[in-house]
C-alpha cells in the first residue's frame, strides 16, 4: 500500500499554526520557499494558491507575477521528515512494516494483513478516515508491488485497488510515465522520444509501434542501449534504477524485486527531571545527576543493556541548553562510574538564571547481561582496594585528558618505519578483536623509541658514505660501531616522484647510546643535492 | 636533596659495610660473617624483587638524549613480572596490558614507543597515554596504578615539573603499595629531587657487548645503572646487559669493601663511609641524617 501525502508541509504549516483547511491565512494564496542559487523558489503551494495558476518549484518571482499578493512562508524540509518518519512508524498500524518514501510518502506492506480491517476496500477508507482525522490530505493505492501502488496513488484514482489478478500492464497503460519514479533529465528524453505513457513503453519494448512502418523486434535491446551508461555518464547516481525506464518498468511488473529499507523505531533511554525550582548550585545539580543516573541505570538494567555514550542535557531557564557527551570504553552500567566520569564534566557550567530541566539520555547502548554482585566487592570501598578494571581506567583517563589522548600502536602494512605503525584510540572491543589474521611484517631490528619527526644531524665527518662523527642537539657524537646501510626505499605509489630514498644505519657513539640514522638519498640519484642525515629513533 | 637521599641510603650501606670488620665491635668472626652475608644478600641483583616486598615505585633518571631510561625501566619492569609469575599463585602467561604515559616534552625530546621495537610480547599489549602536562601525566600515572589490569605503569616526565613534588610522588607510592603494582617513572633530564620512590636509579648507555656475528655492529644493549638511592638494597653501580629480555650483569663496580679501621657505633653514623673512597661522585654521600625529616625515607 502506498500513501501519498501529497501536501505534507503545507498541512505541517497549516497543523502548526492550529487552522482547519482553508480557514484565516490559509485562505489567501501562501507558498513554502527555499532560498536557492538563481533567489527564492516555490517548494509547496496551498489549495488557493494552486487555484491562483502557482505550482512547486517556481521562482518566487515568477509567481509574484502571477499572483501579486501571495503570501510566503519559509519551508521547513528536516522538519518535513521528521514528521514523516514519526507517520511511517505510526503507518504500522496497517501492516507489520513500513517504509519511508521520501520526500511525502510512505510504503506500507499490507500482505495478508487486510482481512483484519475488513477487507481491502475497508482497509483505505480507515486509512482515509485516520489521516483527515489528522487533517492531513493522503491519496492511497494498494498493488501487488510497491512501485505499482506509488504509481497508483500518485497518477491513478484514489484509492485504486490492483489484485494480481488483473493484468498489471493493461490496467496501468494510461498511466503517464512520471509514474515509474525516475528522474527528471531521464523524464525529458522519454518525452522527447515520444513515450508519454507506460502503454507506449511496453509497446515498444514488446517490439508493436503505432505505425507499422518501422517495426522494431527487440524494442527492449534498442531502450537499453538508450539509457545505458552513455546517457547517464557524468549524472549522479546513475547506476540507480531512477534513471532506467526498464528497470523501473520490471520493478513495477513484479520481475524483478525491488527491496525497500523497512524504518524499525530504536527507543533511547531516556530519563529526566523538571524542576520545580531553577538550579544555581553545583551541589544540587549532583544530587540531580545522581538520581538521574540511578533512574538510567534502572532503565538500562530493565533492557539488559549497558551505556556506552550518554548525553546530559541541561536546559536553562533563558533558553540555553548545554551538553556534556560521555564515551566509555566498555558498555557500563555502574552509577558511581557514571557518576565519577560526569563529575569532572560538569566543573565549567555556567548556570546563567538557573537550570530548570536535565535530561539523561544514552544514543549509544550494548548488550549487557546482568550479573549477580560479588559478595565480596559488594561495597565500594573493597572494591576500591581491588583496583579499578581496565575499562573504568581507560574512561577516567580520557574523559580527563580528552577523547583521543589514550592509543594504542596497531602495526600496519608498510616498509616505511613512520608508516609501519599507527595509533588508534583504544577500544577494549578493538582490543579483543586485535589477533590478526595476516602475518606481520617483522623488520628487522628496530629502536625502541621512535621520533615524531625525524631531525637533521649535521654530518662532521663523513667517510666511504658513512657517518664518522656528527652533532645533534648541540652535541658531537664519534661513531664506533656502525651496522648497515638498510635500505628503505620510498613508497613510489603514494610519494612524490622526487621522494629519495633512506639508507638507515644503526650507530653507536663513544659512550655507547644507540641510534638509528639515514641518509637521505644518495649523489647523483638526480633528487636533490647533497644528501642529508636525519636521525629517527633511539635504541634502548 | 640529592645530597639527602644519597646520604640516608649510603648510611645504611656503610653500617653494613662497617658492622664486618672483627676487630671492632665486640664478638668477632661471627657477626663478621653475618654482616657480609647479609650485606651480599641484600645487594640488589636481577631477579630479586619477591612478590611481598617488591618495589611499587621505581625512579630512573636518564638523559633525554638516549634511550638507556626507558629500557632500563623496561628491563627491570620484565624482571620483577618474571620474579612474580614463577610464584605458585600467579598466572604463568601474564596478558595484561602496559601502560605507557608520556608528557608532551618527553614525547618531543625523547619520542614514543616504537611497536617493532619493544619486545614482542609487549608490543601488542601497549596501551599509550599522551598527556599534555606533568598535571595530566601524574593523574595518568595514578589511575594506571590504582588498574588492576595492568602489569607495570611506566611513566616519563621530562625536568622537574612543580606538579611533580614529594607529595605526589608520596601519594603515588602510596596508591601503588595498596594496590600491589609497579610503577616505573622515567625522570628525563631531571635533578634527583625529593622523592618517595622506592629504588631510584641513574641510567646511562654503556658500549655495547661485541655482536656474535658482526664485529662492527652494535651489540647486546648495555647501560650503566646506578642505584642510588633504595630502601631495602644498599646503592650500587652495575653494568647491565639486556640479554633477550633477562638482564645479567657484568662487573660490578664496587666491590665489597675490605676491613677497614674499626669505628665504634657511634661515629659509624657520622663518620664518612669507605665509598667516598671508591667512586669519585659519591664524595657527597657520607653526610648523616641527624636531625632530618624522616620524609625523605
Amino acid at each position: 500500500m502506498a500513501i501519498w501525502a501529497a501536501q505534507l508541509s503545507v498541512d505541517r504549516w497549516r497543523l502548526s499554526k492550529g487552522l482547519k483547511r482553508g480557514e484565516g491565512v490559509d485562505a489567501a494564496p501562501l507558498a513554502l520557499i527555499s532560498e536557492t542559487a538563481h533567489g527564492p523558489r516555490l517548494e509547496a503551494v496551498n489549495d488557493a494558491g494552486r487555484q491562483a495558476g502557482l505550482h512547486s518549484a517556481m521562482m518566487l518571482a515568477d509567481a509574484r507575477t502571477l499572483c501579486p499578493d501571495l503570501n510566503v512562508e519559509p519551508a521547513d524540509p528536516a522538519g518535513d521528515l521528521e514528521a514523516l518518519e514519526k507517520l511511517t512508524l505510526w503507518a504500522q498500524r496497517w501492516g507489520p512494516w513500513s517504509a519511508l518514501d521520501p520526500s511525502d510518502g510512505v510504503i506500507v506492506d499490507v500482505t495478508g494483513t487486510a482481512h483484519l480491517f475488513g477487507g481491502e476496500d475497508r482497509l483505505l477508507n480507515d486509512v482515509e478516515q485516520r489521516f483527515s482525522a489528522r487533517d492531513i490530505a493522503v491519496r492511497t493505492a494498494i498493488a501487488p508491488t510497491a512501485g505499482a501502488a506509488w504509481a497508483l496513488a500518485h497518477y491513478g484514482a484514489n484509492a485504486a485497488i490492483l489484485s494480481p489478478a488483473h493484468d498489471m500492464a493493461a490496467q496501468m497503460a494510461s498511466l503517464p510515465v512520471a509514474a515509474l519514479r525516475l528522474d527528471a533529465d531521464v523524464l525529458t528524453v522519454l518525452r522527447r522520444l515520444g513515450l508519454k505513457r507506460l502503454g507506449d513503453l511496453t509497446a515498444v519494448e514488446q517490439g508493436r509501434t503505432r505505425d507499422r512502418a518501422n517495426i522494431a523486434p527487440n524494442g527492449r535491446d534498442a531502450l537499453q542501449r538508450r539509457f545505458r551508461r552513455k546517457f547517464t555518464n557524468g549524472m549522479k547516481g546513475r547506476k540507480s534504477p531512477a534513471f532506467n525506464p526498464l528497470v523501473r518498468m520490471d520493478q513495477l511488473l513484479g520481475r524483478v524485486p525491488e527491496p525497500l529499507l523497512p524504518i524499525v523505531p530504536h527507543h533511547m533511554p531516556l530519563v529526566q527531571r523538571r524542576l520545580a525550582e531553577p538550579l544555581r548550585h553545583r551541589d544540587l545539580l549532583d544530587q540531580v545527576l545522581h538520581d538521574l543516573t540511578h533512574d538510567m541505570v534502572r532503565m538500562l538494567e530493565g533492557r539488559g543493556e549497558g551505556a556506552r555514550r550518554l548525553d546530559l542535557g541541561l536546559w536553562r531557564v533563558d533558553g540555553e541548553v548545554i551538553i556534556r557527551s560521555l564515551e566509555m570504553a566498555e558498555a557500563n552500567r555502574d552509577p558511581a562510574h557514571i557518576i565519577r566520569l560526569f563529575t569532572g564534566k560538569l566543573e565549567d557550567i555556567d548556570a546563567g538564571f538557573g537550570i530548570e530541566s536535565v535530561r539523561l539520555r544514552a544514543s549509544w547502548s550494548e548488550p549487557l547481561i546482568l550479573e549477580q554482585n560479588d559478595i565480596e566487592t559488594a561495597s565500594s570501598k573493597e572494591s576500591e582496594a581491588l583496583g579499578t578494571s581496565l575499562a573504568a581506567c581507560i574512561d577516567r583517563i580520557s574523559v580527563k585528558l580528552g577523547q583521543g589522548s589514550v592509543t594504542q600502536p596497531v602495526p600496519q602494512a608498510s616498509h616505511l618505519p613512520e608508516r609501519a605503525h599507527r595509533w588508534e584510540p583504544y577500544g577494549v572491543q578493538s582490543m579483543v578483536t586485535q589477533t590478526t589474521y595476516q602475518e606481520v611484517l617483522k623488520p628487522y631490528k628496530r629502536p625502541l623509541k621512535i621520533l615524531d619527526y625525524q631531525e637533521k644531524i649535521h654530518s662532521l665527518d663523513e667517510s666511504d658514505g658513512l657517518l664518522k662523527r656528527f652533532q645533534w642537539r648541540g652535541r658531537v657524537h664519534d661513531v664506533m660501531r656502525a651496522e648497515g646501510p638498510e635500505r628503505i626505499a620510498p613508497e613510489w605509489w603514494r610519494m612524490r616522484s622526487t621522494a629519495r630514498l633512506r639508507d638507515y644505519y644503526r650507530i653507536e657513539d663513544a659512550e655507547g647510546r644507540r641510534y638509528w640514522i639515514y641518509r637521505e638519498g644518495e649523489l647523483g640519484d638526480g633528487r636533490g643535492g647533497s644528501p642529508d642525515w636525519f636521525i629517527h629513533g633511539v635504541f634502548g | 636533596m640529592e645530597q639527602m637521599n644519597r646520604s640516608v641510603s649510603s648510611t645504611t650501606a656503610s653500617i653494613a659495610a662497617q658492622l664486618r670488620p672483627s676487630a671492632g665491635v665486640n664478638s668477632g668472626g661471627m657477626t663478621s660473617a653475618f654482616a657480609s652475608k647479609a650485606y651480599q644478600s641484600s645487594r640488589w641483583r636481577p631477579g630479586l624483587s619477591q612478590a611481598d616486598q617488591h618495589p611499587c615505585h621505581n625512579e630512573v633518571f636518564a638523559n633525554s638524549e638516549e634511550g638507556a631510561g626507558a629500557a632500563l625501566a623496561l628491563a627491570l619492569a620484565r624482571d620483577a613480572v618474571k620474579v612474580d609469575s614463577k610464584g605458585a599463585l600467579a598466572d604463568a602467561d601474564d596478558q595484561r596490558c602496559i601502560l605507557w604515559v608520556q608528557t608532551a616534552d618527553a614525547i618531543k625530546r625523547g619520542g614514543r614507543p616504537y611497536i617493532h621495537g619493544l619486545p614482542p610480547e609487549l608490543s601488542r599489549r601497549l596501551i599509550h597515554v599522551a598527556a599534555e602536562n606533568a598535571q595530566d601525566a601524574l593523574f595518568a600515572l595514578e589511575e594506571g596504578v590504582r588498574c588492576r589490569d595492568f602489569a607495570f605503569v611506566i611513566g616519563e616526565v621530562r625536568g622537574n615539573p612543580r606538579a611533580l613534588d614529594f607529595t605526589a610522588s608520596r601519594r603515588l607510592t602510596l596508591t601503588a603499595q595498596s594496590h600491589g603494582s609497579r610503577l616505573y617513572l622515567i625522570r628525563l633530564d631531571a635533578r634527583p629531587d625529593l622523592s618517595s620512590a622506592r629504588m631510584r636509579w641513574n641510567a646511562a648507555s654503556a658500549p655495547s657487548q661485541r655482536s656474535r656475528w658482526n664485529a662492527d655492529a652494535p651489540g647486546v644493549p648495555s647501560w650503566k645503572a646506578e642505584l642510588f638511592r633504595a630502601r631495602s638494597h644498599p646503592p650500587g653501580n652495575w653494568i647491565l646487559h639486556d640479554h633477550k629480555g633477562n638482564i645479567s650483569i657484568s662487573r660490578p663496580k664496587i666491590p665489597i669493601p675490605e676491613a677497614a679501621n674499626a669505628p665504634d657505633i657511634s661515629s659509624i653514623i657520622l663518620s664518612t663511609g669507605p665509598y667516598q673512597n671508591t667512586a669519585a661522585h659519591y664524595g657527597d654521600m657520607g653526610r648523616a641524617t641527624v636531625g632530618r625529616s624522616l620524609a625523605a625515607l
